[in-house]
């Protein structure tokens, strides 16, 4: 059967596909596409066999580095890259939770120093008996994945 | 971390927690000496804590010490808008090490990053309280002689309690057994219990204070607050079933010791104090040689080894 693209290809860039819809502005605010001058094309809420529903983000010329594609394994864990040179797809980057999360996470405790002064949040990443839990470098206070709080 | 700073009790290894019992021991056989002479040690009380700020000065003053500081933020720059980190900078040009209370929750982490002296924490918000923990601990040594498989029974307040959280992961070196008292509204929090099932620590629950306490070697008494109840008759019940009295000891082991970190309400009857089984005034006095352990440790010049990132 023809696969028809619903999305132009992308010659040169870094593709991100199956993120869920709900997530895509969370992914685009966290790798701060916002202010990237590359030329990015998004689309949303397209039809997913797998997840139902999702997003999507082309960047092109512009290879993200493992850093930064790592930063959405927290939100999108699930999440497809794929780095493409010359429409050909060079690397399949598979996701993976970095052991300590900067910046991106807002600590749950409202009396947590990271909520009252300018410090950068940082969170080490805990996996206890399967569940994925976040642990506040400063305030000490686990949360769960499931419950983390993107800035 | 580029110094000697003790933020948090796990911190510390489970030898560096038996050097500082050793070395407070030491202390205690004599506690007036001029090892600080010349140091200037300052006391950054950014909320009032009479009692610790006190235990912390005495320290620092026996040893030769000076102190510089101040016991309430409305006194200080904080309450013009400075932050932490400005004040830490501030202070660590004219003193050797600061000891810090803040109301926040890991300012003391946050101090100590940023700080080129050393931070000793003396509670930040809910989250630690190392010298009450290492003063806790000394007590238990000293009492039982021994830190190893001792069986130990917490009472109160053992949600909002950070003494008893931050004794439940330093015990867990030493082969404890735990029995949690308190009530439905206080009980200890599941990360905790977990904690104890990962480290093979065993534990019971029970939600009312009678005599179940005879197998325990210590009794470690919290205070259970007004303010953490919504409804004050629920308060006022608990606050009775939770009260230690004289002849609920009749049974206990001869050796058996019990400890509060003090400051006590009702939850400890004024006639346990003759009984030579109540610690907790002493336990009070030994926090003064577990500091001067403290201090002078983090005044310690840094090991090559030690000196990390």
């Amino acid at each position: 059967m023809e696969k028809k693209l619903k999305v132009a290809a992308l010659r040169n860039g870094t593709v991100i596909d199956h993120i869920p819809s709900d997530k895509l502005f969370k992914v685009v605010s966290i790798l701060h596409l916002d202010t990237c001058l590359n030329q990015i094309t998004l689309a949303n809420n397209l039809e997913s066999a797998k997840i139902g529903s999702k997003g999507l983000v082309k960047i092109s010329d512009r290879a993200l580095e493992v850093d930064e594609t790592n930063k959405i394994a927290l939100i999108a864990p699930h999440a497809k890259i794929n780095i493409i040179l010359d429409y050909q797809v060079v690397e399949k980057r598979p996701l993976v939770l970095p052991e300590e999360i900067i910046e991106i996470v807002q600590c749950t405790n409202p009396n947590c120093i990271t909520n009252h002064q300018a410090v950068t949040t940082r969170f080490h990443v805990l996996n206890n008996d399967e569940e994925i839990m976040l642990k506040c470098h400063y305030c000490e206070r686990e949360v769960k994945r499931d419950d983390v709080k993107i800035k | 971390m580029s110094n000697n700073s003790l933020v948090s009790i796990a911190d510390y290894s489970k030898e560096e927690i038996l050097s500082i019992l050793d070395s407070a021991a030491d202390y205690e056989a004599n506690p007036n000496r001029k090892t600080l002479d010349g140091k200037v040690i300052a006391t950054l009380f950014f909320e009032p804590s009479t009692r610790t700020r006190l235990s912390f000065e005495t320290a620092v003053v026996r040893l030769g010490g000076s102190i510089i500081g101040f016991s309430d933020a409305a006194t200080s720059s904080s309450s013009k808008g400075e932050t932490l980190n400005d004040t830490i900078h501030m202070v660590s040009c004219y003193a050797d090490a600061i000891v810090m209370r803040h109301p926040l929750e890991g300012a003391a982490r946050h101090a100590a990053e940023v700080s080129p002296v050393p931070i000793i924490n003396a509670g930040d918000g809910a989250n630690q309280h190392p010298s009450q923990t290492l003063l806790d601990l000394y007590s238990i040594l000293k009492t039982q002689g021994t830190l190893e498989n001792l069986n130990i029974c917490l009472v109160g307040d053992l949600k909002y309690g950070r003494t008893v959280h931050s004794l439940i992961m330093a015990m867990s070196h030493f082969h404890p057994t735990f029995k949690f008292i308190a009530p439905d509204e206080l009980k200890m929090p599941d990360e905790y219990k977990v904690f104890c099932r990962r480290n093979n620590i065993p534990f019971t629950e029970e939600n009312e204070l009678t005599d179940n306490f005879n197998e325990a070697d210590i009794l470690y008494m919290t205070r259970v607050q007004k303010e953490r109840f919504q409804d004050l008759m629920e308060y006022e019940q608990v606050k009775n079933i939770y009260t230690l009295r004289n002849n609920m000891l009749n049974n206990s082991k001869p050796t058996l010791r019990i400890l509060h970190p003090l400051p006590r309400v009702s939850e400890i009857n004024p006639d346990v104090d003759g009984n030579e089984k109540a610690y907790y005034f002493k336990q009070a006095q030994n926090g003064l040689y577990v500091r001067q352990a403290i201090v002078s440790k983090v005044l310690k010049p840094l090991t090559p080894k030690g000196e990390q990132e």
